[in-house]
């Protein structure tokens, strides 16, 4: 039903091998780190393309999820408990958070619903900065320790203080978040998704709750952004209100967009390129942004659909144009 | 099977249904015909969920489903179509047919996530009902296509299959062949025929009168929100207050 | 009491500002159905072309006022053309891009142009008087005032004009305006240039009142989003009205229960406001 053609699937598996074998060939840290970092972002933007992309619901609270996730972590950690059951716990923490967030927002829908969720993001965002016995305020917290040692089966003792431990940590989420969306996007529960972002009132008339779908979707997304937060936590070493705000939604939205919507390589591809784009415009100093915002504008007005959009429609193009000569080839003959 | 008491509903004040209460019987083809905007389709929705009666009741097999959400009204055995084609235009035909069939699965979150053997089971059955739907609907050969690749007809047809899909015991259908050529009105006839022949009961929103005569056992008429006539096509037919309705209009305005 | 009074009187001058730039938002949103989220942004370059007429050129106060609104009412119409327009029948969330894209590109600007650090104009009307027991500058007087009078104004030209007519009739319903032969392209250039124009109003009267920088724009954008959404998009009673209430609340809220605060109270209120009415409170039925 829903399979897809072996070359692209030997694609994938090249990226992956590729992937796994990376650290053999960053010897910079700073680069590592860049690296690390889009993997993290590319989990939270896989997250807001369900809500997002799937499901058609614009939530733009996903910054403060992450947000709860590194300062669930970063709480937790300062505290004495171990990364390893703090990071669950903060990720069940911003589906808890999410639940009244979900059950008042999702009650609005298309311009309102993104408003709404945008105002849940900029308190979370606030209280950040000002809840300061518990979050540090505008300094937030730092020192947090790198996660504990485990011991695996077969394979011995992990340390996780090094650079390369933490990249396979976050590619092993990053892995596991595609592997869960794969599944999700690609059954019939998937499907009702996208009824609910292209048909709502269909939906709910062939039997669909649409609430509760939304609501499902909404927090899976929250789910997965906290654990992209909470690993940001160890990675970094530090969080601050700035884990937590609307600057971080708008970047995800743009790795999205970007990368193409509704589409599970769109968001990993969008998450590595652009900050990658961003670094080489470095050079540009303070025009950098001038130049991103330009071409932001650009870009969503000739590839509405984003890289991987565009990359379909020249397949299509290409397609199409093979089926006209051979139809012409025929024609001569005939 | 399906009784209707009383319903009536007010748009800021103004009444669209008016005190309209009919019964549909297991089995029959029951035809609500009536000018535009005599509220035929606002009593669809007062049926369905979509709207709340403004006043009245409504029941399916004895049981009231006044007030329930139309999600809820479909697992009593009840499906719709609208009047203008509605499908899921992003997706393929045949992931707008697996869609009508996930009510009556247990695939949820868990079980998708976990590919469990009861996921298998319900994804199969989803698949095979979509096949069994297709091939009804003569539609085999177009399960991978996107909608807007479909032709008109095509639309009408897989918009009635969608509703098909959990096997209702009632389907609703409101306008079914609006916008369609005498020829492909009478396919779509033939296809309506035939699901009330398989046992489901068909409840039709027309206004081709020609083709609902020949069609319906039995007939409502509305106008300007209010019931004026009910009976047999013949009857309809010499029905004084229905030809006026439909010729005169105003004097009953 | 005077410490009440004085937050009221804060809270209606802040609520002045938000009511002049929902209204400008309010027309874009309503009438173009663009969720111009760089509204804000533009805002802010208003208040520095001010500053520049202003400081850097020497120009009066009003003048300057003058040239700012006119040269943000070309820069909207620019905007409109190159940014929006292309994006026309693509889902709401690409305009929000672009959008963002915008705002990006206009604090940038402002940035390589005027620096980081915040600049204010001299205050051209510094005189303060007492008034009930509270200390008022002419200036913020001078805002409230003229948040009325364009309020006034605007209602007229939209009641009273053959243009606003014709705007009105193109947010009602965009496809029979065209069918009856008005050149809705035309009307769209038009109201965003109001809505540019009236933003760098606002920011004119408020540049010697509080420093002007490149990020300012942000959050102000945001409340001008929140006040056209509780107000019902498109809805310029709403809008008014959304621009004081939210005013009032910070003001109110911000006196008397935590500065720090203050702005958590009205992004607060637009969610309790609208989980009670989804669609706010002069919204239409649907969105
Ligand atoms: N959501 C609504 N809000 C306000 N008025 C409505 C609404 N829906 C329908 N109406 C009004 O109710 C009346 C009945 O409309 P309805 O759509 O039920 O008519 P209809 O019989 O289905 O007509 P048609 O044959 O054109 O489909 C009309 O006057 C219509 O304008
Ligand atoms: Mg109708």
């Amino acid at each position: 039903m829903f399979t897809k053609p072996i070359h692209i699937k030997l694609f994938f598996l090249a990226v992956l091998i590729a992937a796994l074998l990376l650290p053999l060939f960053i010897s910079d840290a700073y680069m590592f780190q860049v690296v690390i970092m889009s993997i993290l972002f590319a989990i939270a933007t896989c997250a807001m393309n369900l809500i997002i992309g799937f499901t058609g619901q614009a939530s733009l609270a996903h910054g403060a999820f992450f947000g709860i996730g590194a300062y669930g972590v970063a709480i937790l950690t300062k505290a004495g408990v171990s990364f390893w059951l703090a990071l669950p716990a903060a990720a069940v923490m911003a589906v808890l958070i999410g639940l009244p967030v979900g059950l008042i927002s999702l009650r609005t829908r298309g311009h309102y619903f993104a408003i709404v969720t945008l105002c849940f993001g900029v308190i979370m965002w606030i209280v950040a900065g000002n809840w300061i016995e518990l979050t540090g305020g505008e300094n937030g917290i730092f020192g947090i320790a790198p996660p504990g040692d485990i011991l695996v089966p077969l394979i011995g003792r992990i340390d996780f203080s090094s650079q390369a431990a933490q990249y396979y940590l976050a590619l092993a989420f990053l892995l596991l978040t595609l592997w869960a969306l794969y599944r999700i996007v690609y059954s019939v529960f998937g499907l009702t998704f996208m009824a609910v972002r292209n048909n709502e009132a269909l939906a709910d008339a062939v039997g669909i709750n649409t609430f509760t779908t939304k609501l499902i979707s909404f927090e899976a997304a929250n789910f997965i952004a906290a654990l992209a937060g909470g690993l940001y936590a160890i990675v970094i070493g530090a969080v601050s209100p700035s884990a937590a705000g609307y600057g971080l939604t708008f970047n995800f939205l743009i790795y999205l967009i970007l990368g193409g919507i509704a589409t599970l390589s769109g968001s990993v591809i969008g998450a590595f390129a652009i900050p990658i784009l961003m670094e080489s415009l470095q050079f540009l100093q303070d025009y950098q942004l001038l130049i991103f915002g330009a071409l932001l504008v650009v870009v969503i007005i000739y590839f509405p659909m984003g890289f991987v959009g565009g990359l379909r429609r020249l397949n299509q193009i290409i397609a199409d144009r093979r089926r006209r000569k051979k139809s012409e080839a025929v024609h001569v003959s005939g | 099977m399906f009784l209707a008491k009383s319903l009536t509903k007010l748009f800021d004040g103004l009444a669209a249904v008016q005190d309209v209460s009919f019964e549909i019987k297991q089995g029959e083809i029951l035809a609500i015909i009536g000018p535009n905007g005599a509220g035929k389709s606002t009593l669809f929705n007062m049926m369905t969920g979509t709207f709340k009666p403004t006043s009245g009741l409504v029941f399916m097999d004895g049981h009231n489903i006044t007030g329930l959400k139309p999600y809820r009204i479909v697992t009593k055995g009840m499906a719709r179509t609208f009047q203008t084609t509605s499908l899921f235009d992003q997706l393929r035909v045949i992931d707008n047919l697996m869609i009508g069939y996930k009510w009556r699965t247990g695939l949820g979150f868990w079980n998708t996530l976990l590919h469990t053997p009861k996921w298998k089971a319900y994804q199969t059955e989803a698949f095979l009902r979509a096949m069994e739907i297709l091939e009804f609907l003569g539609l085999t050969d177009k399960s991978e296509f996107f909608i807007p690749a479909l032709s008109q007809e095509e639309q009408k047809r897989l918009a009635i299959g969608i509703a098909m899909m959990g096997k209702p015991r009632m389907l609703l259908l409101d306008e079914p062949t609006g916008g369609l050529i005498q020829e492909e009105t009478d396919r779509i006839t033939r296809l309506i025929q035939r699901i009330r022949d398989q046992g489901t009961t068909v409840c039709i929103i027309e206004h081709k009168m020609q083709m609902i005569m020949g069609l319906a056992d039995r007939i409502v008429v509305l106008n300007y929100g209010k019931k004026i006539a009910e009976g047999s096509p013949e009857e309809i037919k010499s029905n004084q207050a229905v030809i006026e309705a439909y010729l005169g209009g105003e004097v009953h305005a | 009491m005077e410490l009440f009074l004085q937050q009221v009187f804060n809270g209606i001058m802040f609520g002045s500002t938000y009511a002049i730039v929902a209204l400008g938002l309010t027309l874009v949103m309503g009438i173009l159905n663009i969720p111009n989220f760089a509204h804000g942004h533009l805002y802010m370059l208003g208040g520095y072309v001010t500053y520049f007429f202003f400081a850097t050129l020497g120009l009066g106060f009003w003048l300057s006022l003058l040239a700012s609104m006119i040269i943000l009412g070309m820069v909207g119409v620019v905007m409109e053309r190159v940014v929006f327009r292309p994006l026309t029948g693509q889902p709401p969330i690409n305009d929000f891009i672009a959008a963002i894209g915008s705002l990006v590109f206009l604090e940038a600007f402002a940035l390589a142009v005027w620096g980081p650090q915040g600049l204010r104009i001299t205050n051209p009307y510094p005189e303060t008087f007492q008034f009930l027991g509270i200390t008022m500058t002419v200036q913020r007087v001078l805002v409230i005032v003229a948040a009325a009078a364009l309020i006034v104004g605007l209602h007229f030209f939209m009641k009273k004009t053959v243009l606003g007519a014709t705007i009105e009739a193109v947010a009602q319903n965009r496809e029979g305006a065209m069918l009856t032969g008005i050149n809705v392209n035309r009307v769209s250039a038009i109201t965003f240039a109001i809505s540019t124009a009236t933003a760098a109003l606002a920011a004119s009267f408020l540049s010697p009142i509080f420093m002007l920088s490149p990020s300012m724009g942000a959050i102000l954008g945001m409340k001008a989003f929140i006040i056209v959404i509780l107000g019902g998009l498109g809805s310029i009673p709403g809008a008014i009205l959304g621009g004081y209430i939210l005013g009032l609340i910070e003001a109110l809220g911000g006196g008397y229960v935590s500065a720090a605060y203050k702005n958590v109270f009205a992004f607060g209120a637009l969610i309790l406001i609208l989980s009670i009415k989804p669609t706010g409170l002069f919204g239409k039925k649907e969105a």
